[in-house]
């Protein structure tokens, strides 16, 4: 390892314009002649939209147009699309509703767009905006998913009877049945996990640009993945073509898996730039966010485990109803399916498991996938599961888990998965050690005798990343291929750009990425440059989410590498006159191995530009690309394990210890590695004890503003001691496994088995609010 | 945001003359409510008229039976003042739980006054220590002040110019924050005078906003100690219930805040 290679914990090259307040975002971007779009929101759950009325606007000053959902579809821009095609139980394809951008004739959730107002400042379109006049008539709406099933309930979509979209299931059960008929203990349990609001720092904001000359968009967004933004604005919403069509996600504030989707204000932007024939930029606020960014989780399941007389697990049976909101964004129909059921064998070997999802409309922000996505909702209910199955069998949870851990890998759980690599014993035992798991029984004696409640909580998950297999996710009802590509770059002077089509907005690419190539060929990372986010720059990408971006990105950039290696190694072999075989690369340099004979890899560069004395028959130039199509999903996996207070006078948890033993493969940077584990393990704990998006029962939102969505702050979140145990990944060339989920995916459950565990009480729904535990503990 | 004219007067005659004038005019004093509420179009002041910047209207004096606090100093000059820590430790310690740094200090004592929100944390110490709100007008005696939610007895264009704390034997605020907003789910200021009489007002938990708790207080006076009050029942009878409280749970705040605020007041 050089000093800036793989494992070192590099200082991040991007934080100098970041915190020099020098980031570029969308909204910092200023084009000439710029419009500004304000969107004109239904205030209405579900409302049938009768007219509109911008007469008095249009008078207005500064106001450009007024443009509306009618002339969306009277220029036949296509709907929004959902992009995994999922089929229920009786074979039939799923049942989805169509979604305008902008509503012609109905509304189905509190903020949906009827209408945009282009005006030449913001403040004059918000102006005008409140002079259109929407007439409404309001129809009966519901918000919660097991209201929406029941006969009599307002209907959503005609597509969709009874506002489902699927019945899906996964797994044998008449192999579960058998496994609980034989069953010596059954443990079931009800719980919901929570919807959560993203909340990105940046709120989603875009710029479109038309030039008439070209006839050329370009497009400024706040996107994850720029290639598929023009890939589905191109191919199905019919504003522009793929060609004729440049995106650029410049900075990106975070993005935590809202900023994935295709969502109704860029393509309205790009639509209306054409039609004004100026730039048009919106910018959101932070209510649009909460009212219109994608929401997550918000699963109500049941689920039972069957042991035999040994506590060995025999199966697992659990039915989930998933709120969708009122439209299938982007890729909803994955996140419940083959990101949720496939993961519910958790550690554990599960002989048989059965998973019912019944995916449900309701009158509710669109949810999609949210970091972790469906990963968090599968590790919750197994791991409290676990909890209360330890409880109920009165066995140490610990060692529960431990007896039913799977140990020999490859592992082909019944849900899909299968498992390459992981040591689920080492991450627990680490865990357990940094914790002193074994003296928690006289802790809890020692505050108990001090009347204070103590818990300890374990959460022991697995994750699939490493998104994904094409021809599996294919197979799966995936609209899209999930490779990734990289092109390598050597310049003449040899300094070096990577191009890939992953999108850094938090993870550190600009560094991490430099690294994989600095261990490479032994240059420093400030040689080295990442180009991302332009689809004008960028041959194509995926994108990122999904922690995909090392293991797919990462292992791209790898196999560009090596082509660009080869090359070189020619090029210095020819100039040294040795055999290629007997190149080396050290320290930037081409060395004849066993002789002081060398070549930097300047020289090596400007022969490859110049062209002077290449091989025979070598093209000239130093630039390969590669696409990369991974063989597997990766498996992080790790143990976490919480250590509460309760103060029962007020419901009160505070943390008294946060563990995290984590096995993410090989590190590239392991500063990073922490930073994005404290990150995912801030928004678990978020959704543990802080964050809910509550609506309600009209389908009005509660919670649409932080007075009433609590974010976590830093004195929300104890100091977490994070640790690592490594199995390397054995699908991919850096053995790399991925880390941006894991904190969000594992912590929820530990948190809330501490907390049942201090309070004696397993009857707890997340958020635990002061307000629930107090209640919790005294009825 | 509409469009408003921004005033920055030096006096508070100069202040209230501009506020005459004004067609729709509002006071600024900290501005925590009322900018967020005009960044959303909720209000559209012609005038706004910064009181944060008037000399006569900043600072904190002994007087001979309490303090005296200026009705624009801000809260992080009430938490860190000697004479406040000195004479009413209570009310510097309330003062540095208000929001977070950056509102602490712009914030002051007066616009919070003013405002009446529910969950504010002042007026629990206003109304608890029997303090007395003095206006370029007139003075108005704690109980007579706050009217319910967002409402006060102020008229239009008044302006508070101070609060004078009568000192107290003994005074102490328990808060337990709103999770979200970090405002007082319930928050409860316990003060006992010289003579011994007991003063107790809760915060944050009331449909009507901030109230005495005479339950507490005849309690309180019986026997000044947080294990006098493990008998009181609190009623959840008109309290505030929303995700964050439910009624039966402030009533419990309120108990446990007291006893709790009791135990700092020592």
């Amino acid at each position: 390892m050089g000093v800036e290679g793989i494992g070192a914990s590099v200082v991040r090259k991007e934080d100098k314009r970041f915190i020099t307040g020098k980031g570029r975002y969308v909204d910092d971007i200023k084009l000439v002649g710029c419009t500004h779009a304000h969107f004109i929101r239904s205030p209405h759950a579900h409302a049938k939209v009768k007219g509109i009325d911008s007469t008095e606007a249009m008078k207005m000053p500064g106001v450009i147009a007024v443009l509306t959902g009618q002339q969306l579809v009277d220029d036949k821009i296509g709907n929004l699309i959902c992009g995994w095609a999922i089929t229920s139980k009786d074979g039939s394809p799923m049942k989805m509703g169509a979604w305008p951008a902008m509503a012609p004739e109905t509304v189905r959730f509190v903020g949906q767009a009827v209408a945009v107002v282009i005006a030449e400042t913001k403040n004059q379109a918000k102006d005008a905006a409140e002079a259109v006049v929407v007439n409404y008539e309001e129809l009966p709406a519901v918000a919660d998913v097991r209201a929406a099933i029941k006969s009599g309930a307002p209907q959503l979509h005609p597509e969709a009877p009874g506002n489902i979209i699927y019945d899906w299931h996964l797994g044998d059960e008449a192999a579960v049945n058998a496994a609980f008929s034989k069953a010596a203990n059954v443990v079931s349990l009800d719980l919901t996990n929570n919807r959560l609001a993203p909340n990105a720092m940046e709120p989603r904001a875009a710029i479109a640009d038309y030039d008439a000359a070209e006839e050329h968009f370009t497009l400024y967004t706040t996107s994850q993945n720029p290639h598929v933004a023009r890939l589905v604005l191109s191919a199905f919403y019919n504003v522009a073509p793929e060609h004729k069509l440049r995106v650029i996600a410049p900075d990106v504030g975070g993005g935590f898996g809202s900023k994935i989707y295709i969502y109704p204000e860029e393509m309205v932007a790009l639509w209306a730039s054409k039609k004004v024939g100026r730039p048009v930029k919106w910018t959101g606020d932070r209510t649009e966010a909460f009212l219109t960014d994608a929401h997550g989780r918000d699963h109500v399941s049941h689920a039972e485990m069957a042991f035999d007389k040994d506590n060995k697990i025999l199966g697992l049976r659990v039915k989930t109803h998933a709120n969708f909101g009122a439209y299938m964004s982007l890729f909803s129909s994955a996140v419940p399916t083959y990101l949720y059921a496939t993961l519910l064998s958790g550690q554990y070997l599960i002989p048989a498991i059965y998973a019912e999802v019944i995916a449900v409309y309701t009158n509710t922000t669109p949810v999609d996938a949210y970091r972790g996505a469906g990963r968090p909702e599968a590790s919750y209910l197994l791991e409290r599961m676990m909890e209360t199955a330890a409880r109920q069998l009165k066995v140490d949870p610990a060692e529960l888990r431990k007896k039913n851990f799977i140990t020999s890998f490859p592992y082909q759980t019944p849900v899909i998965m299968a498992y390459d690599a992981g040591d689920f014993h080492a991450s627990i035992d680490a865990a357990m050690k940094a914790i002193d798991y074994a003296g928690f029984a006289a802790r809890k004696a020692k505050a108990k005798s001090e009347g204070k409640l103590r818990g300890i909580g374990v959460s022991c998950y697995i994750e699939a990343c490493g998104i994904a297999p094409s021809k599996a996710v294919g197979s799966l009802g995936a609209g899209v291929g999930l490779w990734e590509s990289a092109e390598i770059r050597v310049n003449p002077v040899g300094t070096i750009e990577v191009l890939t089509g992953t999108h850094s907005h938090g993870q550190s690419h600009e560094t991490t990425f430099c690294q994989i190539i600095a261990e490479r060929l032994g240059v420093p990372i400030s040689q080295v440059s990442i180009v991302h986010g332009d689809t004008d720059k960028v041959q194509f990408g995926m994108g990122t989410y999904g922690s995909r971006s090392i293991a797919v990105g990462g292992t791209a950039i790898v196999k560009a590498m090596e082509k660009v290696e080869a090359k070189a190694k020619k090029i210095a072999a020819h100039a040294l006159e040795a055999s290629e075989n007997d190149i080396v690369i050290e320290n930037g340099e081409f060395k004849v191995t066993g002789t002081d004979k060398s070549i930097a890899l300047p020289m090596v560069a400007l022969a490859a530009y110049t062209a002077h004395n290449l091989p025979d028959g070598m093209e000239p130039g130093l630039k390969e690309t590669a696409f990369y199509d991974p063989t597997n999903f990766t498996f992080p996996a790790g143990a976490y394990i919480c250590e509460v207070e309760v103060d029962a006078a007020t419901g009160k948890t505070s943390f008294v210890n946060f563990v995290a033993a984590d096995d993410f493969g090989r590190l590239i940077n392991p500063m990073v590695v922490e930073g994005q584990v404290h990150g995912g393990l801030a928004q678990g704990i978020g959704q543990a004890l802080l964050e809910h998006a509550v609506y309600d029962g009209n389908g009005q939102p509660v919670t649409a503003s932080f007075m009433d969505y609590t974010m976590p702050r830093a004195d929300d979140l104890p100091s977490f001691k994070v640790s690592h145990t490594t199995t390397l990944c054995p699908g991919n060339p850096l053995g790399v496994k991925g880390c941006g989920e894991a904190g969000a995916i594992g912590a929820s459950a530990a948190v809330i088995n501490a907390i049942t565990d201090a309070i004696g009480n397993n009857k707890l729904e997340m958020p635990a609010t002061p307000d629930r535990v107090w209640h919790a503990i005294h009825g | 945001m509409y469009e408003t004219t921004y005033h920055r007067p030096s006096s508070i005659d100069e202040a209230a003359a501009l506020f005459s004038k004004g067609k729709e005019a509002k006071y600024l004093a900290g501005g925590h409510t009322l900018i967020p509420v005009m960044k959303q179009r909720l209000a559209s002041p012609s005038d706004v008229i910064d009181l944060g910047k008037i000399k006569e209207l900043i600072g904190v004096e002994p007087s001979g039976d309490g303090i005296v606090v200026k009705a624009a100093t801000t809260h992080y000059d009430v938490a860190t003042s000697d004479t406040v820590k000195k004479a009413l430790p209570a009310l510097a310690y309330l003062a540095s739980l208000i929001g977070d740094p950056a509102v602490r200090h712009r914030g002051t004592i007066g616009g919070s006054l003013a405002n009446n929100d529910p969950a504010a944390d002042y007026p629990a110490a206003v109304l608890a220590t029997g303090a007395t709100v003095k206006t370029n007008k007139r003075t108005i005696a704690a109980d007579e002040f706050f009217k319910g939610l967002f409402s006060t007895a102020l008229e239009d264009g008044e302006i508070i110019t101070a609060v004078s704390f009568p000192v107290q034997a003994k005074a102490g605020y328990a808060k337990f924050p709103h999770p979200a907003s970090r405002f007082a789910l319930t928050g409860v200021f316990v003060a006992k005078t010289p003579s011994g009489d007991v003063r107790v007002a809760a915060t944050g938990a009331s449909q009507n906003g901030v109230m005495r708790i005479p339950a507490i207080e005849a309690a309180l006076k019986a026997n000044w100690s947080a294990g006098a009050l493990d008998g009181v029942s609190i009623s959840a009878d008109g309290l505030l219930s929303d995700i964050h409280g439910s009624a039966d749970y402030r009533a419990n705040l309120i108990k446990v805040m007291a006893q709790r605020a009791v135990t700092a007041a020592g």
